[in-house]
């Protein structure tokens, strides 16, 4: 208990002092999962709602294999993008491996599922009758999507909150692919994983408890943002 | 046609965004990446050398750490320009293989056999390969492996070889074997959490001394060297390799400035030395 009180104590000190070097990974940390989720929203809103829109055989265990790859090991993920981008691999040529770039990528990959999933959960839970009046008013299938994602915004709003918790807290993908590079890729999950190798417990607690920290104040802005 | 319109839209701004992103981080040219063993960076010495290379050379240098086996193969797959290991035979493999160009020795230490002060197993004193073969005997002590194929695996793979054991039946002896699977360091703080014996380089160990409960009991035999060197990767293997660089870190390591500092390293903070400056006097078997 005494290490857990210390590490608060030691949080707190980090965060009130705006340590440089926690300041950096902490904003890192930040930077990509947002990066990440913006894309994974801006590709998985349009496609979950032409999949909720159209029927087609197989939607059902589409939606089924959708819902299993929530818990897509993240490790798992990260051995698929490294042997993508890896030199020895397809897109190697890029010189991708061991940046945030490729880092940002492998996130999109392991929210995609959770942030299509949940988005089309949320648009099958309004009342039909609201695309059905759209379209009898002379809505396109676009403004038909628009409007029914408009209505079910606070479960999207839900859908981006859960793919930002993962992205953010995720550890096995940014240590293999990002390789945990001081000053370059080096994230606060990466450095709570190294510090707790070093055996500083007392630092790795006061980073985990700066990712509570920034979870909760995303989470508090977004839910101001639901509440308007 | 509209229905068409949504997905095609998405995949405009995805890949323009992708794009975006890969313009802005591929600026490749610039970094040199070096995969390096886990003891080499557990005890400090990557971050302290790291300012001195950049600043020479002008250049950012990524240190991944990873243990030998995942060095070797980054360097393989063409994916770091340089490696700094300590497993001379695979080294040379690596090389026979076409993947590196030269093994140059920078820096030597001993591995040192630790173990709980009251020394259940009873081993002080003895040579590191009869000490392995009277753990597996007796069984009065647990030991913890690295068990993660980097060069300290290797070096005691190689010292149950030498106590005259199959590393497969070892494996399979029983509960007094722990393979941890981690790096140096975590694989100490284990040891020291379960008061076991453990083969460690003296580097790492005096690094964590303050963190771990066990002591030396076998610091003497030629079977304990543990050679360090660095390996440029060859070019002609990965064209992306930047080789000029890469050499320039190895003449940086060898370099009678850095080789004096690396001598000095850590002795204000623990009385002594982590590492030996390499000699040519040092006759590796």
């Amino acid at each position: 208990m005494e290490e857990l009180w210390q590490g608060f104590v030691k949080a707190l000190q980090l965060v009130v002092t705006l340590d440089p070097e926690v300041m950096e990974v902490s904003g890192r940390s930040l930077a990509i999962a947002a990066i990440s989720c913006s894309i994974t929203a801006l590709l998985s809103l349009p496609l979950a709602s032409l999949i909720h829109f159209s029927r087609f055989p197989g939607k059902r265990l589409l939606v089924n294999v959708i819902q299993t790859s929530y818990s897509f090991p993240t490790v798992a993920v990260g051995l698929f993008v490294l042997v993508l981008f890896s030199q020895a691999g397809p897109l190697g040529g890029l010189g991708l491996m061991f940046t945030p770039v490729v880092m940002v990528i492998g996130q999109v990959f392991l929210v995609m599922p959770i942030m299509l999933g949940l988005t089309i959960s949320a648009l099958s839970g309004i009342d039909k009758t609201i695309p059905e009046t759209a379209v009898s008013l002379g809505a396109s299938p676009f403004q038909t999507a628009v409007i029914t994602l408009r209505h079910a915004r606070f479960a999207v709003l839900t859908a981006v909150i859960m793919s930002f918790g993962r992205a953010v807290s995720e550890v096995g993908l940014a240590l293999m692919v990002g390789g945990n590079i001081r000053g370059f890729t080096r994230t606060l999950t990466t450095a709570i994983s190294l510090e707790t190798s070093k055996g500083d417990i007392e630092l790795s607690l006061a980073l985990g408890m700066v990712l509570i920290l920034i979870a909760l104040v995303i989470n508090i802005t977004l839910n101001r943002l639901q509440q308007r | 046609m509209k229905s068409i319109a949504i997905p095609l839209m998405a995949l405009v701004v995805a890949s323009s965004l992708v794009l975006g992103a890969v313009s802005c981080g591929a600026g490749g040219g610039d970094r040199l990446r070096v995969a390096t063993t886990t003891s080499l960076y557990d005890t400090g010495i990557w971050d302290y050398l790291e300012p001195m290379f950049e600043e020479e050379y002008g250049i950012e240098l990524d240190v991944l750490y990873a243990g030998t086996g995942i060095a070797l193969e980054y360097g393989q797959r063409g994916d770091v320009d340089a490696i700094t290991v300590h497993s001379r035979s695979r080294e040379l493999r690596f090389i026979a293989d076409g993947y590196g160009v030269e093994r140059v020795p920078f820096a030597y230490n001993y591995f040192l056999i630790i173990g709980p002060q009251d020394d259940p197993a009873g081993i002080a004193g003895m040579t590191p390969e009869d000490a392995f073969g009277k753990l597996a005997e007796s069984r009065l002590g647990s030991f913890v492996s690295r068990g993660d194929d980097s060069g300290t695996h290797s070096r005691e793979k190689a010292l149950w070889q030498a106590a005259g054991y199959e590393y497969q039946a070892v494996q399979q002896m029983g509960d007094w074997y722990i393979e941890a699977g981690r790096g140096m360091g975590p694989t100490l703080l284990m040891a020291s959490e379960k008061q076991a014996y453990t083969l460690t380089d003296t580097g790492t160990f005096l690094s964590y001394k303050g963190q771990v409960d066990l002591v030396p009991v076998i610091d003497e035999g030629s079977a304990l060297l543990n050679v360090y060197s660095v390996i440029a990767c060859n070019p002609e293997a990965n064209p992306n390799i930047n080789y000029q660089m890469a050499k320039n870190l190895v003449d940086f390591l060898v370099s009678p400035e850095i080789q004096e500092l690396i001598g000095e390293y850590g002795v204000s903070e623990y009385g002594m030395s982590l590492f030996n400056p390499w000699s040519d006097d040092i006759a590796e078997s």
